[in-house]
């Protein structure tokens, strides 16, 4: 452990301070607040030469970005559990035995979702729920369970008071599957986030349409290609967080992110950003993850203590890590203007083929960096194309064109996304705003995503222009819950600070209807 | 020389057009004139008197004098075109200048727009092609397609032959049962039904329907009928009367195929001044007409 100066700690202090005199933070927000505090007095990590003029610098100067991970990580960032293993064996720590219906399979999940820690302290996945649940339907009538699934759900918002806790339902279609739809369509409540895995070949119409229809209501579920996340990680993956594809029976340590366009800024020209400022940060963020990675695994104590390793609900072999970024388009205009060219990221084909180029380069390191506790995945990290941070100006997540430049024909946008999703085994994702009128044909809906997977996009997410849930950059807020803290009042939802910023800098609600 | 269509505009996806997702291709020119017309700007055809030319802001508009440059095609209203020029020559329209203001559609006094482009089944078929796999087909619309047939009967060859479902929207004057070559490339009309009741049909549109629904019956018979579409107009004419007149009369074909009811209400918006003095149907009324179509059998919807 490094020393510290006595400086920060008077500052850390103001902080503290701050925190518990908070008008509009809730006790848990300030619970979280304050372990985020004492971990801030850290020092623990052996950190790579160079990253601090990277990581620790004002956000417009910013390269590197370990989103608040903090310090002296003690558990990895997020854990995908196997909860098939709880419904099979129930859980001997929690004192659990195997659910024999379906009052007793929603009791023992709503238990075992509170010990789920992750870098929000709430669980970021709960589960393919419909495959879960479906099981316990046999011999329940429709109006039985749906009154339980609905009290479910509610249960869950209402206690895991942050949108990045994430359920999946599909690509199988299932009366659960529906029956969940049924109830998020009626609650409109903004936790959890749903994914549903599409395949054309596995997902009927039917259930794909019954998905469209509770995305107008609710903004969710989304629709995740289900060949392209089961090609790359297997069968057994989940859709968890924003929308990040990770194995299940483990997780992502860590997620740290490039900034791209900030990256950019540092360089002279597209050749000197290409041959060496890029490759530079690169190299000093992977071994930044490395150093988070080895604290987490050797030293924290994590996988020798938690239940969740001992019972096996998790375990090593099936962790990775995600390397991420954003700001892909303002890091290629950044370089036009640099150059003096003409064109922009999303309109300009040769704008376009330099983050093709940059993304080659990226995924071509990532191949040949090694982390050894990566095991899930080949001992190599996953690219991700990061959501953003409320405290983003002018830096776009992932690889998404700016909002307010979107093309003018949806189809001119979705031919641009055809570039990007390939690179992002842990996700990507873009969002689009739909007119009212596609209520009387949700098949508009259906159809886009059917092209959109057959031309290898991943990830795609839909909301009403007018709908109160409303999806910020992966996660879901109610606008009416942003208003309410805009006036200073406390909310519940931890997410619903994230997406007032991201209403004020990201432009959120200013993007194109389509 | 491959037939050549006056096409006004081209929307590569829509929602609106027909079930799923839909490239609809605009003609040129209406055998028609509904007073509640939304595009009353498709109904007549250019005739180059230039007026729209200085009211362009942005110099999208100029004059020409090689009508070979424009391909003029031949259409049954070339006579129009000697009507009132400003001086020999054609209106030349620039898309890659135009900033879409409607300037020039607000100030023709011929009901007609500048911004019409000649195309062959080829050139539209590759504006489609951009568009797949992320469409279920197309739909042409207008202004009245089949016043233009060759030219659909072209460009459904070439999209079935690539997988696409190929509607038209139409006012049902064409004889269907008379072009078998159409109808074979053709999966299905969307057709205007603007009133049962002749008489009020010519009020509304200017003509008589026995045509329209001579069609309607033989298309539904064919299971060809995906959607008809009333427009409810309060004060114009009784239009819960016409509805239920039209279900009645189109009933017994349902079995051959579904057939989907569009019920609109009208919007005084888009319409032509001195035709928009009419009140928009509330929507409890057209609930209860959707309900007394549902019940008849048809899917319904109120747009
Ligand atoms: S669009 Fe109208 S105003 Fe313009 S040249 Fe043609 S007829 Fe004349
Ligand atoms: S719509 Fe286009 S062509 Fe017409 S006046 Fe405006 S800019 Fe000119």
């Amino acid at each position: 452990m490094r020393e510290i100066s006595m400086e920060r700690v008077e500052q850390i202090r103001q902080d503290i301070y701050g925190t518990i005199t908070s008008l509009t933070m809730t006790h848990e927000q300030k619970l979280t607040a304050m372990c985020n505090h004492a971990d801030s007095l850290m020092e623990v990590l052996d950190l790579p030469e160079g990253l601090d003029e990277l990581l620790n610098v004002p956000i417009e100067k910013k390269c590197i970005c370990d989103l608040n991970e903090g310090h002296a990580p003690m558990r990895p960032r997020y854990i995908v559990p196997d909860y098939g293993k709880l419904m099979r064996d129930g859980c001997e720590f929690l004192k659990l035995d195997p659910p024999k219906d379906l009052q007793e399979a929603l009791n023992a999940l709503l238990i075992f979702y509170k010990h789920v820690p992750s870098v929000t302290n709430y669980p970021v996945f709960i589960g393919n729920l419909d495959q879960l649940i479906e099981p316990f339907l046999e011999g329940v009538d429709d109006e039985t369970a749906f009154k339980a699934i609905r009290l479910f759900m509610m249960h869950i918002d209402r206690t895991i008071v942050d949108s990045f806790c994430h359920a999946d339902i599909g690509p199988k279609p299932t009366r659960a599957g529906l029956l969940i739809m049924k109830a998020e369509a009626e609650l409109e409540d903004a936790t959890p986030n749903l994914t549903m895995r599409y395949d054309p070949e596995i997902t009927s119409d039917e259930f794909a349409l019954a998905g469209v229809d509770c995305a107008l209501h609710s903004a969710k579920p989304s629709f995740a290609n289900h060949k392209m996340f089961s090609s790359e990680l297997g069968e057994n993956y989940a859709i968890a967080s924003c929308y990040n594809g990770l194995l299940i029976g483990g997780g992502s340590y860590t997620l740290c992110r490039l900034i791209l366009n900030h990256i950019a800024d540092r360089a002279d020209s597209i050749e000197q950003f290409k041959k060496e400022t890029l490759p530079y940060v690169l190299d000093i963020m992977a071994r930044y993850m490395d150093a988070r990675i080895k604290f987490m695994v050797e030293e924290s104590n994590f996988f020798e203590y938690s239940f969740l390793v001992k019972e096996g609900f998790i375990s090593k072999e099936r962790f990775s890590a995600m390397y991420g970024l954003v700001g892909l388009a303002e890091c290629v205009n950044t370089l036009f203007e640099k150059e003096g060219k003409e064109g922009r990221f999303g309109h300009n084909e040769e704008a376009n083929q330099l983050g093709v180029e940059i993304m080659d380069i990226i995924e071509a390191f990532n191949n040949a960096h090694e982390n050894p506790y990566c095991l899930g995945t080949g001992k190599r990290f996953l690219l991700h194309a990061q959501v953003g941070l409320a405290e983003d100006i002018c830096t776009s997540p992932g690889t998404r064109i700016p909002i307010g430049e979107e093309p003018k024909e949806l189809i001119d946008h979705l031919r641009v996304l055809e570039k990007f999703h390939k690179y992002f085994p842990s996700g990507t994702g873009d969002i689009f705003p739909i007119d009212i009128t596609v209520h009387n044909n949700p098949e508009y809906v259906l159809d886009i995503v059917k092209g959109s997977f057959k031309e290898g996009i991943r990830y795609l997410s839909f909301y009403r222009g007018d709908s109160d849930v409303i999806r910020v950059t992966g996660y879901l807020v109610k606008r009416s819950e942003m208003e309410k803290l805009d006036r200073g009042e406390a909310v519940l939802q931890n997410t619903t600070g994230l997406g007032l910023g991201s209403a004020k800098y990201g432009k959120i609600l200013e993007r194109k209807v389509r | 020389m491959a037939v050549e269509a006056l096409v006004n505009k081209i929307i590569p996806f829509s929602s609106v057009d027909g079930p799923g997702n839909r490239t609809a291709v605009f003609l040129q020119g209406c055998n028609f004139d509904c007073r509640y017309c939304h595009n009353p700007e498709t109904i007549h055809l250019c005739v180059s008197c230039g007026l729209c030319v200085e009211k362009c802001p942005t110099g999208a508009l100029s004059w020409t004098d090689e009508p070979e440059d424009l391909r003029e095609v031949r259409h049954r209203d070339g006579e129009e075109r000697e009507r009132g020029r400003l001086r020999p020559g054609y209106v030349r329209y620039d898309a890659a200048k135009c900033v879409l203001c409607d300037a020039c559609i607000g100030n023709c006094p011929h009901g007609s727009s500048p911004r019409i482009t000649h195309m062959t089944a080829e050139a539209v078929m590759k504006q489609v092609r951009r568009q797949m796999p992320y469409i279920r087909g197309i739909t042409v619309s207008g202004g009245e397609c089949t016043r233009q047939r060759d030219f659909l009967v072209g460009l459904f060859t070439l999209a079935r032959a690539e997988g696409l479902d190929c509607l038209l929207d139409s006012n049902g004057t064409l004889d269907f049962s008379k072009d078998p070559e159409l109808l074979a490339v053709t999966d299905g009309v969307m057709l205007d039904i603007k009133a049962f009741d002749a008489a009020d049909h010519r009020l509304v549109t200017g003509h008589d329907n026995a045509m329209v629904l001579q069609n309607a019956r033989y298309l539904a018979s064919l299971g060809k009928l995906p959607e008809i579409r009333t427009v409810i107009v309060p004060g114009l004419f009784d239009g819960e009367e016409s509805v239920r007149r039209t279900a009645g009369f189109l009933a017994p074909y349902l079995k051959a195929g579904a057939i989907r009811y569009k019920l609109i209400r009208y919007r005084p918006m888009g319409v032509r001044a001195q035709y928009a003095a009419h009140p928009t149907p509330d929507l409890a009324f057209m609930e209860r007409l959707k309900r007394m179509v549902c019940e008849m059998g048809f899917t319904a919807v109120i747009a």
